[in-house]
């Protein structure tokens, strides 16, 4: 399974639906992605990890750099994962502390509404 | 002698091939279904700095896996033949096996990938030598085979 990205906007916030796996060979069109959202003016990021099959610390990577990047502007870059098998990375890494982690989309923008 | 060992071009396209090579010899060997994904996700760990590293110093070689079933262990040992540095975990210096990747800077520290797979092996073993840098990891497993 390669990777598939597709990005939208809801409710002026980017939603990026990340599908397969990100690794060392496809991680680089992920972060290729965020620079140029970033690029094109969208702060406000979630990455929906629902259909990601495996991740590894070039993808972990690549997520930090794009967290980075945002909060350059003042932005934010939270997640959408519920499964173990990714959550585990985040947590044997402590990256579950760097970013917010929620079970659904409309989870993820209602908890960066009520931050601002 | 291993049980399976597989040498592949230093192309990041190829560790997902490693990391299903030895996922499938892990689960033939008796490794629990739950400890599969950390095989896995290990693996592809050793694999892309081994591959980095040979892409920075010497791409035409190829980086070698060796998966060995023992009575009640599961080994896979990863060896590549780029400079020994930064495999440990504390290595410090610019990080060209960094992940994050070329291009924009690593996002992450150098050995970053290591820590991630002292954190899924219970076993491990990183050994740096003139030659290059080895990385010998175990899981518990049911099998016998040889």
């Amino acid at each position: 399974m390669d990777l598939k990205l597709d990005h939208h906007t809801k409710d002026g916030i980017e939603i990026v639906d990340v599908e397969g796996e990100i690794d060392v060979y496809t991680a680089p069109r992920l972060r290729e992605l965020l620079i140029e959202l970033v690029n094109n003016g969208f702060y406000q990021l979630v990455v929906n990890m629902e259909k990601v099959e495996f991740l590894d610390s070039t993808g972990l990577g690549v997520l930090v750099g794009g967290l980075k990047r945002v909060r350059a502007h003042d932005g934010s870059l939270n997640l959408v994962c519920t499964q173990e098998r990714i959550l585990k990375i985040f947590r044997i890494t402590g990256l579950t502390k760097v970013f917010g982690i929620h079970d659904t989309v409309d989870e993820a923008i209602t908890a960066r509404k009520s931050e601002k | 002698m291993a049980t399976v060992e597989v040498s592949f071009t230093p192309l990041p396209a190829h560790v997902r091939t490693a990391r299903l090579v030895a996922t499938a010899v892990a689960r033939r060997s008796g490794v629990a279904e739950a400890l599969l994904d950390e095989v896995r996700l290990a693996v592809g760990e050793a694999c892309s700095r081994a591959v980095e590293a040979h892409r920075l110093h010497c791409p035409a070689e190829p980086v070698r896996i060796a998966l060995t079933s023992l009575a009640g262990r599961f080994e896979v040992e990863v060896t590549d033949t780029g400079p020994a540095a930064r495999a440990s975990a504390g290595g410090s210096g610019s990080g060209a096996a960094g992940p994050g990747g070329a291009g924009d800077g690593p996002s992450l520290p150098p050995g970053f990938g290591i820590a991630v797979i002292a954190g899924l092996a219970d076993d491990v073993e990183v050994s740096e030598t003139a030659a290059g840098t080895s990385i010998r990891m175990s899981w518990p497993s049911s099998g016998t085979e040889s």
